[in-house]
């Protein structure tokens, strides 16, 4: 699945800059607000699905090689994360959706769990 | 230059979890016998039983400091202590703006007491103060500096309320004066098992929410036991030091 198929099928906002999403590739999904998890659990081009909007949140998915994290609930990052976001080229996704939801959505579009 | 034994992390019967013992004639009594000079009072997002502790504490020769374990919107628990009501007063009106408006449901998570300094009920705090704040973690930490006061993330060892499980590391470029570790952990286990921890000073902290385990793991070597002198001794400066006592005291 690529990048764009899940903003097409999304009302997500980007918060980050414009890519060609066809070209990036979504392997697996994602789901978990603390962090320690996701780094031992999160696999590489996935999509991770969190309410957290700290910029470690960036340093993670930078260090995963994730393919965007989609930022629920409304919750939003500040200024100077989603120019770090820019700066180590990682998609940075809002959605006024809970997480139950977003992840839902992505199941049944054939998205499965991130295995690291 | 004189050693000051701190305990710097206190629930008082205003945190629902704290057990009803920790009122504050017995908490300034446990604390003496316990050999401590200095405790700090830090409810969850509240500071309402601060002023009753330094009463019961008056003529003891405890100091007591203003404090408060905030809960950040990333469920982040720090350590918020200042010198003043004054202080503690005005970062509480931040908070209180920002904590989500829901009652306290006591049967499901306890009792939330304001108590005078012999103990005696006042009033429920009727909000439930055991949740996140809306507040960053990193604005809570630059404010609570700003203000005077020292910003400690609690227990960065435990797997819940952590800095270190929540947001996965700590973040670069930090700037606090100490992180505190529980009392499950010994400092060398906590810089080994966590290297990133190695720039910061450490204190350690009972979180007591039972009178025994008010436990004064650290040792200060100050003038006087004041937000300014405790800096300058978690920084090593102009000869002022802190250290963690062992477990063999």
């Amino acid at each position: 699945m690529t990048l764009q198929e899940i903003v097409d099928a999304f009302d997500l906002k980007l918060l980050t800059e414009e890519k060609p999403f066809d070209r990036f590739e979504v392997s697996q999904g994602y789901a978990s607000d603390l962090l320690s998890c996701v780094m031992a659990g999160a696999g590489k081009r996935s999509v991770w699905v969190t309410l957290q909007s700290h910029s470690n949140v960036v340093a993670v998915a930078a260090l995963l090689e994730l393919s965007a994290v989609i930022i629920t609930e409304g919750a939003m990052p500040d200024d100077a994360t989603i120019e770090r976001a820019n700066r180590e080229g990682i998609t940075l996704f809002s959605t006024e959706e809970p997480t139950f939801a977003v992840v839902g959505r992505l199941w049944e579009m054939g998205l499965r769990a991130s295995r690291p | 230059m004189r050693t000051f034994v701190a305990e710097l992390h206190i629930h008082t019967v205003l945190s629902a979890c704290a057990e009803i013992e920790m009122i504050p004639p017995l908490i300034v009594q446990e604390a003496l016998e316990a050999g401590v000079d200095c405790i700090a009072i830090t409810d969850h997002n509240a500071s309402g039983n601060v002023a009753a502790v330094q009463e019961a504490a008056e003529g003891t020769g405890l100091t007591v400091l203003p404090g408060m374990e905030l809960q950040t919107r990333e469920e982040v628990h720090v350590l918020c202590l200042f010198d003043t009501l004054a202080q503690i007063e005005a970062w509480q009106s931040i908070v209180d703006a920002r904590l989500p408006d829901r009652e306290n449901e006591p049967e499901i998570f306890g009792d939330q007491l304001i108590v005078t300094a012999e103990g005696d009920f006042l009033r429920r705090e009727a909000r439930l103060l055991a949740t996140s704040v809306d507040i960053s973690f990193d604005e809570a930490v630059g404010r609570v500096r700003e203000s005077g006061g020292l910003a400690i993330p609690a227990h960065v060892d435990r797997k819940v309320d952590s800095l270190i499980a929540n947001l996965g590391f700590v973040p670069p470029g930090l700037e606090v004066e100490a992180l505190s570790i529980s009392s499950l952990i010994t400092p060398d286990e906590a810089r080994e098992r966590f290297p990133q921890i190695a720039r910061f000073p450490l204190i350690q902290s009972g979180d007591a929410h039972r009178l025994d385990e008010i436990v004064g793991a650290n040792v200060f070597v100050v003038e006087r036991p004041s937000i300014d002198e405790l800096r300058m001794a978690l920084q090593g400066r102009k000869g002022r030091s802190v250290r963690i006592r062992g477990k063999d005291r």
